[in-house]
């Protein structure tokens, strides 16, 4: 084949994918950033301005649900790479083939109803007339039910249970690929357990979980539903600012600000997260 | 001197199939010893053992006279060689080596002096930085066993190391092998299918099979003397014929094949014979020779290594011979018929196996 086919050929396959990327994202994050530093003059008409920035920084409500979501993101992260690893760990090198797959597919299911149902299906659960505080009356370690929903506690409840997939689908695969006899060959040269897994498992699955951990915080910074049916009131998320602005106030302009804020954050901590743990972004997102 | 390792009555049952029967024997200080056997005959199973890696269903394992029962790997004085070598892919050579000592809380200082130390040893001073994933495949090898080494253990256990090297390295790393457990003088017990492997490197060699060892002896006695059919028929290239009758000085293949041997005991089934003991173009004058004529089919040409591949007038069997690259035989050519001899001593008779 000459090289000049070739050529066709890449151009052929790439354009779609191009104009996608050009279409979809480039040309709207170009208007957005246009108009988030726009604000409407006296007036009414729309003139060049930092006024929507100049906002984020001075109110404090705004300030505030900023460094509260970017904290609960990167606790939930961890929340989920916590329960997620034992757990892939024991579907990968414990279980055998067909527990392993069968486990896996049990992961999977709560996909199958998508976000919304699950989230109703955790307020069946958790609600003062739910599940669990029928079952814990019921056997008297309660006298009288406890608010389990509205709140931090079940908001980052629901967001780790959404997240869990994210996470478990990159550790199982770098997992997978590690031979049992570098486990063996650790425990030969006198490692103990805890040290295999710091030094040998962890560093071996570091790029599956860099590129779970970025997956994960990427979703629950930019999730709505959950932060907003189970967290309740007082569990402000930044994603409800821009949807508020956007939806209920009808500011654009300001709504387009707090976009870019919020894509700022998430690059920038996810930057800080490579840079913390020596890892290549590149690296991670091509395991 | 007590040995440095002692099995004893070692036995390894799996679901419902026994891996390794009721084995016992002892290695001494300083030994290179191999256990050779087919896969699936138990080899690696017993290394295992030894290893820590399996508990063995019944017996012993004595290393140094201390009872190895319930010490998990991370504490025995044994090492062991991967076959697939296992080095780590996240660090570089010399942490792979450093390893080990870390674990032992060896100060930094010392752990520096001693990788260089091993490195050098195994021919790699300078590879310190490099990663295991640059290094070729006989170099991988070195950081492997200096992984191992550099922790001093009482034996040094080697599950087919050279297995997946190719055929020209798997020769070179062969003798370096040889000569390094010769320099160090560490205990090496050594796992392998390939024969060339453990007559070459061991000066002693177990042949396993079915679980349990047919013999241990030297390279030599067990080429020479091979004590059971098993054995005979494992341990280099060899002619098998099935026995018709034998006894009263004479064999007789089922083929159809006569031999003369004066000490030939009866019942024998099996007859072996080593392609390099049968004389092409014998001299007339030799007497007591079990003379024959045979047809050759084809030249196997392989250097010093050729053989032809003859039929036996009479019997129709088919026989290797080797044949020497020299002006003597340089006329032979596929077709011919040639005579051939064989000494009677050559001649190597075993019962049929489990009998």
């Amino acid at each position: 084949m000459s090289s000049r086919h070739f050529r066709l050929g890449f151009i052929i396959f790439l354009t779609p994918v191009l104009l996608w990327l050009l279409t979809l994202i480039v040309i709207p994050h170009i208007d957005l950033l246009i108009a988030s530093f726009q604000a409407e003059n006296d007036q009414g008409k729309l003139v060049f301005s930092q006024e929507n920035y100049r906002n984020f920084f001075t109110d404090s409500v705004y300030w505030y649900t900023f460094v509260r979501t970017a904290f609960y993101s990167i606790l939930v992260t961890v929340i989920t790479f916590l329960l997620t690893f034992p757990l892939a760990f024991y579907i990968t090198k414990i279980a055998s083939k067909r527990l392993g797959g069968f486990l896996s597919m049990l992961l999977l299911l709560p996909f199958w109803v998508g976000e919304l149902v699950s989230i109703y299906g955790w307020m069946i659960l958790l609600r003062e007339s739910g599940v669990i505080n029928y079952i814990l009356l019921g056997v008297g370690l309660l006298h009288k039910p406890v608010p389990l929903l509205y709140n931090d506690f079940s908001m980052v409840l629901g967001l780790v249970y959404m997240s869990m997939l994210f996470m478990v689908v990159p550790l199982i695969s770098a997992l997978e690929s590690l031979d049992d006899s570098l486990i063996e060959a650790a425990s030969d040269l006198g490692a103990s357990k805890f040290t295999i897994f710091t030094r040998i498992v962890i560093p071996y699955a570091a790029p599956g979980i860099t590129s779970g951990a970025i997956v994960v915080f990427m979703l629950v910074l930019g999730d709505y539903l959950s932060p907003n049916l189970l967290g309740g009131k007082n569990s402000l998320w930044f994603t409800e600012q821009i949807y508020n602005e956007f939806i209920a106030s009808f500011n654009w302009n300001q709504g387009a600000a707090f976009g870019f804020l919020l894509l700022l954050l998430s690059s920038a901590i996810v930057w800080l997260g490579l840079r913390m743990s020596r890892q290549r972004l590149d690296k991670a997102v091509g395991a | 001197m007590s040995p440095i390792l002692e099995v004893r009555d070692l036995k390894k049952v799996f679901k419902n199939f026994t891996a390794v029967d009721r084995l016992s024997f002892t290695v001494e200080e300083g030994d290179f010893f191999s256990i050779l056997g087919p896969s699936g005959c138990g080899k690696t199973t017993m290394l295992r053992m030894i290893a820590g890696f399996l508990e063995p269903t019944e017996g012993e394992i004595y290393i140094r006279g201390k009872k190895m029962a319930g010490i998990p790997p991370n504490r025995r004085p044994v090492n062991m060689v991967f076959q697939n070598l296992a080095l780590f892919p996240m660090m570089n050579v010399e942490h792979n080596v450093a390893f080990g000592l870390e674990q032992r809380g060896v100060p930094r200082s010392e752990i520096k002096k001693r990788v260089d130390d091993m490195l050098e040893r195994v021919g790699l001073a300078g590879y310190n930085a490099k990663k295991v994933t640059q290094l070729s495949g006989g170099q991988r090898q070195r950081v492997a066993i200096a992984r191992s080494l550099v922790l001093e253990p009482s034996i040094l256990l080697l599950d087919e190391p050279l297995g997946a090297l190719d055929r020209k390295l798997r020769e070179h790393m062969k003798i370096e092998l040889k000569l390094l457990q010769k320099e160090i003088g560490t205990t090496f017990i050594y796992i392998t299918h390939d024969q060339s492997e453990a007559l070459v490197m061991s000066n002693k060699v177990a042949v396993m099979n079915h679980g349990d060892f047919e013999q241990i002896d030297t390279p030599q006695n067990l080429y020479k003397n091979p004590r059971t059919a098993f054995v005979a028929g494992f341990v280099g290239e060899t002619n098998r014929f099935e026995l018709a009758q034998s006894g009263h000085g004479t064999l007789r293949t089922r083929s159809g094949w006569k031999l003369a041997k004066e000490d030939a005991q009866e019942g024998m089934h099996w007859l072996f014979i080593r392609p390099e003991s049968v004389i092409l173009l014998p001299d007339p004058r030799m007497e007591n020779l079990n003379r024959f004529h045979v047809t050759i089919k084809t030249i196997l040409f392989d250097g010093a290594n050729t053989k032809i591949s003859g039929i036996i007038e009479g019997s129709g069997d088919e026989i290797l011979i080797h044949l020497p690259q020299n002006a003597k035989f340089a006329e032979i050519r596929e077709g011919d018929r040639v005579e051939a001899a064989v000494h009677p001593r050559d001649l190597r008779c075993y019962p049929k196996e489990g009998s």
